[in-house]
């Protein structure tokens, strides 16, 4: 009996540790509740859209102290897929992603920011192609709760826009790419 | 006359030679240029789509030229020169592996999504689907390969025939340029 106290009472203390600190979460990437898309103008006409396939990443979060969160993904930059192998080709290619020499791409919380009413700025270091740039991530926070599985998850929205110029590409293509991050991730 | 004979090519096997000479070196230039043209060349689309619309013209000729030689006698070798003929048994079969290589390859990098090869506007020739993965990297790979080691072997091959005309003075290449 004494003993069962005992382990209630570390269980207790394991609890309210867990409400102080904020909690981690990792992508669902198993269960593919996690993409990473990209859209990029053609020509100035229309819109291009493709996405990274594979990526794996975690993030700290509280709602009661926004500021401490923290994020880490780390994506297959040989998963991009733009719905065209030649295009996917030429996109992996020396080109542009040099995937050969650079098989990953990274972004790195540095600073995150409450804006309110579910709005956050995450700047981070992105990694691209090798090369480093601090950008930007207007973030949304869309949800948390409890999934029906026994689960605890959370959902954020981020849209930011990087410029190929800044990445080194060799290809003549130029312009702007918007990446979109729609990310859940469950509670460990 | 149509036909080979022992001592000469026919008609139908010398123009099929040098129609395959001049697309290959046609396709490789191309191939060659291509790769490295500017997103907004005007050539940006239309070289890539004669370049496969020409391929798989040469992938049928090459079709039929096997048949027609397996059907047809060859030429006899000249010469007593058994390693030199050996030799030149390979070379051959080289040529025309590779030949099917680069074809083959070439189109699984543009089918590698289920997309189909435009031969002109005349048909749509289908994908076999995604046969293994990373299809379009790896079969670009083999592509670019076999090619260079074609021209190579080409190379080999016009030198081989100028030897056997300068230097042997036999008619190994009068053999191959008989027109009419």
């Amino acid at each position: 009996m004494k003993k069962m106290t005992l382990t209630l009472v570390g269980l207790l203390a394991l609890t309210a540790s867990q409400f102080a600190t904020a909690a981690d979460y990792v992508l669902d990437t198993k269960g593919a509740h996690a993409f990473i898309n990209f859209k990029a103008s053609h020509l100035g006409y229309s819109w291009l859209t493709g996405r990274f396939n594979t990526f794996d990443g975690k993030f700290s979060y509280d709602a009661k102290n926004v500021g401490a969160t923290q994020i880490t993904v780390n994506i297959d930059a040989t998963s991009i897929d733009s719905n065209h192998a030649e295009r996917d080709k030429h996109l992996r290619s020396d080109d542009f992603l040099s995937t050969d020499k650079f098989p990953t791409a990274k972004f790195v919380s540095t600073k995150v920011t409450d804006k309110g009413e579910g709005k956050i700025e995450v700047k981070g270091d992105f990694t691209l192609h090798g090369v480093t740039k601090n950008i930007t991530i207007d973030a949304t926070k869309i949800g948390e709760g409890k999934d029906p599985w026994g689960g605890y998850r959370a959902g954020f929205a981020g849209t930011t826009t990087i410029d190929v110029a800044d990445y080194d590409f060799k290809a003549s293509w130029a312009g702007k790419i918007q990446l979109e991050l729609l990310i859940e991730g469950i509670k460990q | 006359m149509l036909k080979n004979t022992d001592v000469q090519f026919g008609l139908v096997s010398t123009y099929v030679h040098w129609l395959s000479a001049i697309m290959v070196f046609s396709l490789f230039a191309v191939g060659f240029w291509m790769v490295d043209l500017n997103y907004y060349s005007e050539w940006y689309k239309t070289a890539p789509y004669y370049h496969k619309a020409f391929g798989l013209t040469l992938f049928f000729i090459t079709l039929f030229r096997i048949c027609w030689k397996l059907i047809n006698v060859s030429p006899k070798e000249l010469g007593n020169n058994k390693l030199e003929h050996k030799l030149a048994k390979v070379a051959h079969l080289a040529l025309y592996g590779l030949l099917l290589l680069i074809m083959f390859s070439g189109y699984l990098i543009s089918t590698a999504d289920g997309r189909g090869i435009e031969l002109f506007s005349i048909v749509t020739i289908p994908s076999m689907g995604e046969l293994f993965p990373n299809q379009e990297d790896l079969a670009g790979e083999i592509h670019e390969i076999a090619a260079y080691t074609i021209i190579a072997m080409v190379v080999l091959h016009i030198g081989a025939a100028l030897k056997h005309h300068f230097v042997d003075k036999d008619a190994t290449l009068k053999r191959m340029t008989k027109f009419k």
